[in-house]
């Protein structure tokens, strides 16, 4: 399998303070990966360098093009597509609007068309509220929105900040079923951060550790799952 | 009851051009949570090209598109050359940025077309046969109703109005989705300077033109901004008539005409003191 996204000592700073201090990451095709570490080891910077969102030093590779330096608004346009923590929902605009929006790059009417009633059907709730503001959904139903908004870019890459974070267990279950239905469905690739490291190595194929802005661990879930520093720290048993 | 009437009627006719004033207004502030100053020596500007090139000889309707086109694209201009590097500058330095252009821009048009006020045409027929307004009163009306009615259809209906209503709700979120949101800005300017300039050509034929035409104009077009709420878009047209048909009734009975500004300030003073979020806007809350 060839790389989708590869990134090399990838260096990031908010002002003077360097929070990634090279990261190094491959990502394959129609594969899901999860990144896990403690708040504040860079994960949530992570996916903000690789979307242009901040300044970075070092290689970016998406789908062998150097991404590094471009603006996000190429980014995404190149199929990359981002559920940011905190949603990113437009509350002002409706349920349609907002998925409508996630297409905005995409010249394809058709297939865009076919693709919101696709949505419809991972998410009967978000067909309900079409017509209302997102701001007035509910937390749930406002992750599912997000991510909703990013599949209707037609993404190759999907990077998923905390889709779990202020969600009811049941929802999270649910939420994560269709994340992997859609895996399979499409074959869009993910990278996951995850506070529920549980969750994340059930769904991920494979799964990196990040720590203070560094890469320490990485490998197939199966194994980060087996692995006694991973489990005391992030799996609690 | 007729000469009321009458008052009603002239108030909705000037309201309409205080409202696609207010309506310029609101989709600056929108973008950039700040007022734009400058807005109605923009319309005054693109006024005079209108004058200049009918007295070229061009048509009035084709000096009228002409004249939007251009002011459109001064707007895009402007945002793109002088708005843009303070994009991320404290907002004092912004509107020291509008302040500055309004001086600019007033100075400039009476460098190049003197000081000396100017009658300018209204295209409308000597008369129409309608009993209590003017012909040029209907005639502007219509021409605000249907600049209102078109910007809805773009703003409600078209993918790129979608776009620019996103842009200036949440920027992240539509860069990540691949709206190219500094375009989207620009546009937005380049579409208030258009709606401002055919306000300009509709309010000339009333109050004369020379580079202070606009000084009392967007004093009501504020006031009906903030009346209706100043993120409000459907705020600031229902607030440009009202602010019309108030300041028409006010000055007509009650204070005279010399005194018809100060409606405008009292206005002013008056919502945001009591309700500053106006009639329609939404109510800012946080948290400390």
């Amino acid at each position: 399998m060839s790389a989708l996204l590869e990134i090399a000592r990838v260096r990031a700073s908010y002002g003077a303070t360097r929070v990634l201090h090279g990261i190094d990451l491959r990502l394959e095709e129609k594969s899901i990966t999860a990144l896990l570490g403690a708040n504040g080891a860079g994960k949530t910077t992570t996916l903000r360098a690789i979307c242009g969102m901040v300044r970075t030093e070092g290689e970016l590779r998406f789908a062998g093009r150097r991404i590094d330096g471009a603006r996000t608004e190429d980014i995404a346009r190149l199929g990359i597509a981002h559920v940011p923590d905190g949603r990113g929902t437009f509350v002002h605009l409706t349920t349609e609007e907002n998925l409508r929006l996630g297409a905005y790059a995409r010249r394809d009417r058709a297939a865009v068309a076919r693709d919101m009633d696709r949505m419809y059907a991972y998410f009967p709730r978000l067909k309900e509220r079409r017509r209302q503001q997102a701001g007035t959904l509910s937390g749930g139903e406002q992750q599912m929105l997000a991510v909703s908004r990013a599949l209707m870019l037609n993404p190759k890459l999907m990077l998923l900040d905390e889709p779990s974070f202020g969600l009811a267990p049941l929802v999270v279950r649910e939420l994560f079923a269709i994340l992997r239905a859609i895996n399979a469905d499409s074959g869009v690739s993910m990278l996951l951060v995850e506070q529920n490291a549980a969750m994340a190595l059930d769904l991920a194929d494979r799964a990196c550790v990040i720590e203070t802005g560094r890469v320490v661990l990485a490998g197939s879930a199966a194994e980060l799952k087996r692995d006694d520093a991973v489990r005391r720290a992030y799996l609690g048993y | 009851m007729e000469a009321v009437l009458l008052q009603v009627l002239a108030g909705l006719a000037t309201g309409g051009i205080y409202a696609s004033l207010a309506l310029a207004l609101v989709m600056i502030y929108q973008a950039t949570h700040l007022v734009n100053f400058a807005q109605g020596e923009m319309a005054m500007f693109a006024t005079y090209i209108a004058w200049s090139l009918i007295n070229a000889g061009v048509p009035y309707w084709a000096a009228f598109l002409l004249t939007v086109l251009i002011a459109f694209v001064l707007g895009v201009l402007i945002e793109r050359i002088v708005i843009r590097p303070v994009e991320n500058a404290p907002v004092l330095a912004v509107v020291v940025v509008f302040i500055g252009l309004l001086v600019i821009l007033n100075s400039i048009a009476g460098w190049i077309y003197t000081y000396t006020i100017k009658s300018f045409p209204s295209p409308f027929p000597a008369s129409l046969g309608i009993r209590y307004m003017s012909p040029h009163q209907v005639g502007a009306l219509l021409v605000t109703l249907v600049v209102l009615a078109l910007l809805y259809v773009f703003f409600r209906f078209t993918p790129l109005g979608l776009a620019m209503r996103a842009a200036a709700e949440n920027p992240v979120s539509s860069r990540l989705v691949g709206i190219r949101v500094g375009w989207m800005l620009a546009l937005g300017w380049g579409l208030a300077a258009a709606v401002g300039a055919v306000a300009g050509m509709m309010v000339a034929p009333i109050v004369y033109l020379d580079p202070n035409m606009m000084s009392g104009i967007l004093l009501y077009a504020f006031a009906a901004a903030l009346l209706g709420g100043i993120d409000s878009p459907g705020g600031a047209v229902v607030g440009g008539l009202v602010v019309g048909v108030l300041e028409n009734l006010l000055g007509a009975f009650v204070i005279g005409n010399e005194l018809k500004l100060v409606v405008a300030l009292v206005l002013i003073v008056g919502v945001l003191l009591v309700r500053p979020s106006g009639f329609f806007g939404t109510v800012q809350v946080s948290r400390v």
